[in-house]
């Protein structure tokens, strides 16, 4: 009876002990190895503000010139090859034509079969040559200006320009596009969301609801604040993901649900770009790191804040920060860009483009 | 006139009749009035001329399929006995075809039309019409028979369809102006060329200054994306493309213009040089350029090439020269690994893989050759005929007289005979009308005393007589054309109209005519359709008729020849004034414009600026480009003038189809319309428009391209 009183009592304990262990443990969250290029191992420039994936095929534009790298080498583009500027800030692939599309900080310049061509406020129909954003979608081409918004018919070639004029944009710094065969949304600096209906061809506006104080009073209340860097609209699940400088927001074409430090896994309400998986699941580019989030949880990659290590964490529903034990991070913590390459990553960022090879 | 007399032609009554007339013939020539006379009363028909442009065999070689562009038609013909099986209606002013891989559809594309015919080779049937992009010209099927690739030469790109449906894939930017393609016999590779030089960015001091680049698009044919652009540097209008049996060797035929000196020095050989593109893995990593031409024997405007089944031939026709070149391919080959180059500019290079030049008919373009290669048939599109070649012995074996046609005459009279009377039958009619450029249908008169008879019996005809006693004869138009496309009339056979205005259009490029000096009055080449009074010519307006622009001054400065008569003269303004614009793309089918054209509109008319001041009338778009063609035919300085220009003094030019004729301004300096604007117009001389914004001048634009 003793005995038994005994292995009743260890198992007990081993039971306490083995589901504390297991609610104690991070939600499995992504692994990465991190590779990171700079102009050590062929970048032009360790400036990244945004990366492609392109098949086998990864472009980064630098901030001296676009860089494709190919069977372990970099090539690279410069005003010499047409590029219209030396300062890339966006990419876009035309999945249809293979064609690449680069804003710079001089025009707006297309890549096809190795050459290109570039697109000025002067050669052509473009509103303003700093392109901040680039979107493809079907035979037309969205652009984000920092004069307003506009878009190229390839088969007309038509330009069609979208201000303050024939828009509700107050202001027409347009910093990000996100385009689909239904719905066009555009991240305007200081004027909030702006969508386009394909079908009805109008235009509709998500602001901070009271349209004065730049920001949401109340968490969830509407988009969380005017000033929009990024918008990324995924269109399988009508939800659209926008990023400002003081946090970020999801709708799903009827709530709102808004990130802040203080109520989420982000690690800083400044976020440069955001880029949604699906409808649950978003990466989140920020001046402190970059953040993932599957819809419960968050996880973090960076180097250190404080001592430049390698550095990955966990929050869990409950709000439960736990490191990970990493031994490689991103190249730097100011994260400009990121997309996506099977399970893999490929993050832009001020100090280098890293490629995160997902562990298992 | 004196000379009429001297040939001792009296015709009684007719005489003075035929003096006065001779005397009117030649007093109103400069003035363009004989011309209007001629036009009004010799046009005849484009359905009188078939103007076979492509040839195929089908590929058990019994059909002859012959693209006929003037009758809109596809003619099938026996390919032994050459007789007519049937003739296929297809859409307007058709340019290219293929056949499936399978040989069960043969594939026509239609440029006027922006369609693409689909014919069943079993029952020669049109079973389908598909639209396409902006003047289709050439379209292949890939070996799996799911996608079809088609070259709009307009919109500049590859249309990718489903082979099936016709339904739209997708379009692949292509060269400016593309236009042929070929499929590689693996089936993996498409490539493109085009016939319009791209538009260069511009760069400070550089505007007009810099030589043309083109390039093959190189598609994968699997995936329908663009893989490679192989640039092609000097060149300006490249034509068909075609790859030897084992895919080794590609070749292209290509103008290499010198449009860095001035054109009128053409005797020192500065006009074209006529080459063939090499590329592959029998050439190596870059391509080859290698002349076709030789010191008075110039290969003008190559056209069609085809490689012999064996690779031990290239054959190209050159229709500016009437011929059919020959080239050695196992010399060629021998001479590029065996020389350096460049060989562009070696008037000696073609001696060493050239192995004969066979005349053919006028024009030749399309190049067909038989499976077995011994046959090689040419498509001669201005005397609507087809040569057959026996490649054995390199000579013309047969020609097809496509049935229908008005051929071109044979027996000879003296163009002195016909210089004398300019009309008979009561000035109804010319005796142009059947006597061609010295030359006279056999039944009608062969010899100046049949003439005379002739014309006693034609006293009391009409026109409308002749027409219904089936004495068709080739128009004036039509010899113009004929004119229009031939070198035989340049030094050393050098160039033609045709060299520089292809198909009759532009060519893209800024050309240093006149002989004050290297790089001194650059201009751009301009479009020739519509521009029946828009008098005067040139950009600086100094020409005062069309006669004037075509004759003295083309055969002495670029021709370096005195070669026409005033009738081919005539004939030659009766063929240009013909040209009528193609379709305008950018209107809409319903004749409507869009809210952006009609924005562009107000603008275009509006009298006063944005800040409500007064626009003076000169300074108004609509203006200086007033009426259905876009010119009031004056003379402006609109502030464009350039260091190297003797004048900034330049006539308004017609508007007609502006969109398709980048880059712009007289020197070709603004690469788009936007930069006529955004760059070239600081002092608000160019019309008044520093006070728009971006989206208004683009709305401006939108309307232009209407127009």
């Amino acid at each position: 009876m003793k005995k038994l009183c005994m292995i009743a009592m260890l198992l007990v304990v081993s039971a306490v002990a083995f589901v504390s262990l297991a609610l104690a443990a991070p939600p499995r969250m992504p692994l990465y190895r991190f590779e990171n290029f700079t102009t050590a191992n062929g970048l032009p420039n360790d400036h990244v503000f945004a990366v492609l994936v392109d098949g086998d095929r990864i472009w980064a534009g630098t901030d001296n010139g676009l860089a494709v790298y190919e069977n372990h080498a970099w090539k690279v583009y410069t005003t010499a090859d047409g590029l219209a500027h030396r300062a890339v800030l966006s990419l876009a692939l035309d999945k249809r034509t293979g064609d690449v599309w680069a804003g710079t900080m001089g025009g707006l310049s297309r890549i096809s079969g190795g050459h290109i061509d570039s697109f000025t406020q002067l050669n052509s129909g473009l509103s303003n040559d700093v392109v901040y954003s680039v979107s493809i979608e079907g035979e037309n081409v969205w652009i984000a200006t920092a004069a307003g918004a506009c878009r190229l018919n390839l088969h007309t070639n038509q330009w069609s320009l979208y201000n303050e004029r024939n828009t509700p944009m107050f202001e027409i710094w347009s910093y990000s596009v996100s385009a689909t065969p239904t719905k066009v949304y555009y991240g305007i600096w200081g004027s909030g969301v702006l969508e386009y209906d394909q079908k009805t061809g109008k235009w509709d506006r998500y602001d901070d609801p009271d349209g004065e104080t730049e920001t949401v009073l109340f968490k969830d209340q509407g988009l969380i604040h005017e000033i929009v860097t990024s918008v990324s609209y995924i269109e399988k699940d009508n939800v659209l993901w926008a990023a400002t400088y003081f946090g970020d927001s999801h709708y799903d074409g009827r709530y709102w649900h808004n990130f802040l430090v203080k109520d989420s896994g982000l690690p800083s309400n400044f976020t440069n770009q955001v880029k949604g998986v699906d409808g649950t699941r978003a990466w989140f580019c920020t001046d402190k790191g970059l953040a993932y989030y599957d819809g419960v949880n968050w996880a973090v990659y960076r180097p250190s804040l404080t001592d430049g290590k390698p550095e990955m964490t966990v929050r869990d529903a409950k709000g439960i920060v736990t490191p990970v034990a990493v031994t490689t991070a991103p190249a730097h913590n100011y994260m400009l860009g990121i997309d996506f390459q099977g399970n893999d990553i490929w993050v832009a960022t001020a100090q280098g483009l890293s490629h995160g090879i997902r562990q298992p | 006139m004196s000379r009429q007399a001297q040939n001792g032609f009296r015709f009684g009554v007719c005489a003075g009749f035929v003096a006065l007339g001779a005397a009117l013939l030649s007093a109103a020539l400069w003035t363009g009035g004989y011309v209007r006379a001629a036009a009004q009363i010799e046009t005849s028909t484009s359905e009188d001329y078939a103007s076979p442009l492509e040839v195929m065999l089908s590929p058990d070689g019994a059909r002859l399929y012959v693209l006929c562009q003037q009758s809109n038609e596809v003619r099938v013909l026996n390919a032994t006995s050459f007789a007519l099986i049937k003739n296929i209606a297809v859409g307007r002013v058709p340019r290219g075809f293929s056949l499936s891989p399978k040989g069960d559809r043969l594939f026509v594309t239609n440029t006027w039309d922006d369609t693409l015919s689909v014919i069943d080779t079993k029952t020669l049937e049109v079973i389908h019409t598909w639209p396409v992009g902006a003047e289709p010209s050439s379209v292949v099927e890939n070996m799996s028979g799911k996608r079809l690739f088609v070259a709009n030469r307009i919109s500049s790109d590859i249309a990718v369809l489903d082979a099936q449906t016709g339904v739209e894939e997708k379009r692949l930017l292509a060269g400016r102006g593309a236009s042929y393609l070929a499929l590689s016999p693996d089936g993996s590779r498409i490539y493109v060329t085009h016939v319009y030089p791209k538009i260069i960015p511009r760069q400070t001091g550089l505007e007009n200054r810099l030589p043309p680049e083109s390039e093959f698009t190189v598609i994968d044919a699997g995936r329908a994306v663009v893989v490679d652009r192989v640039q092609l540097h000097g060149i300006a209008g490249v034509f068909h493309v075609a790859l030897s049996a084992d895919g080794r060797l590609g070749v292209a035929a290509e103008y290499h213009p010198k449009n860095l000196v001035p054109l009128a020095h053409v005797e020192h050989g500065g006009a074209f040089t006529y080459s063939l593109e090499l590329f592959g893995a029998d050439v190596g990593k870059t391509p080859v350029e290698v002349p076709l031409d030789e010191l008075e024997r110039y290969a003008s405007q190559p056209f069609g090439v085809a490689v012999a089944p064996d690779k031990s031939s290239i054959y190209v026709s050159c229709g500016g020269s009437e011929i059919v070149t020959v080239v050695n391919v196992p010399r060629l080959l021998r001479f590029i690994h065996t020389h350096n180059g460049p060989f562009a500019q070696d008037l000696s290079a073609s001696a060493n893989y050239v192995v004969t030049r066979i005349p053919v008919g006028l024009n030749p373009r399309g190049l067909a050759l038989s499976r077995d290669g011994r046959r090689l048939f040419v498509a001669n599109r201005l005397d609507d005929t087809v040569s057959v070649i026996d490649t054995r012995t390199n000579r013309v074996a047969s020609t097809i007289t496509l049935a229908g046609s008005i051929t071109t005459p044979s027996p000879h009279l003296r163009k002195s005979d016909l210089n004398i009377a300019s009309s008979v039958a009561d000035g109804k009619i010319t005796c142009s009308k059947c006597h061609v450029d010295g030359r006279t249908q056999s039944q009608y008169a062969s010899t100046s005393e049949d003439l005379q008879n002739l014309i006693g019996k034609h006293k009391n005809l009409s026109v409308s007589d002749l027409a219904t006693n089936g004495s068709k004869t080739i128009s004036p138009q039509r010899r113009g054309e004929q004119i229009f496309y031939t070198s035989r009339y340049s030094f050393h056979g050098q160039i033609g109209c045709a060299s520089c205005h292809i198909d009759s259009t532009f060519d893209g490029i800024q050309w240093n005519l006149e002989p004050d000096g290297f790089g001194r009055n650059t201009v751009d080449n301009k479009l020739l359709e519509d521009i029946t009074d828009t008098e005067p010519y040139k950009w600086t307006g100094t020409n005062p008729n069309i006669p004037t622009e075509c004759g003295p001054r083309t055969e002495k400065y670029f021709w370096r020849s005195e070669n026409y008569d005033n009738r081919m003269l005539t004939d030659l303004a009766v063929y240009v004034r013909s040209l009528a614009p193609r379709p305008n793309r950018w209107r809409q089918a319903n004749g409507e414009l869009t809210p952006a054209q009609e924005r562009g509109k107000a603008i275009f008319e509006r009298t006063v600026d944005k800040f409500k001041k007064p626009i003076p009338e000169s300074n108004r778009c609509s203006y200086c480009h007033s009426g259905p063609k876009g010119t009031n035919q004056r003379i402006f300085d609109v502030g464009t003038r350039k260091s190297n220009d003797n004048t900034g003094l330049l006539k308004a030019p017609m508007l007609t189809n502006i969109a398709l004729t980048a880059p712009y301004l007289h020197d070709g300096s603004a690469r788009s319309l936007e930069e006529i604007w955004t760059v070239y117009n600081p002092d608000d001389k160019h019309g008044r428009t520093n006070d728009l914004t971006k989206d208004e001048l683009n709305d401006l634009i939108e309307y232009l391209k209407t127009r």
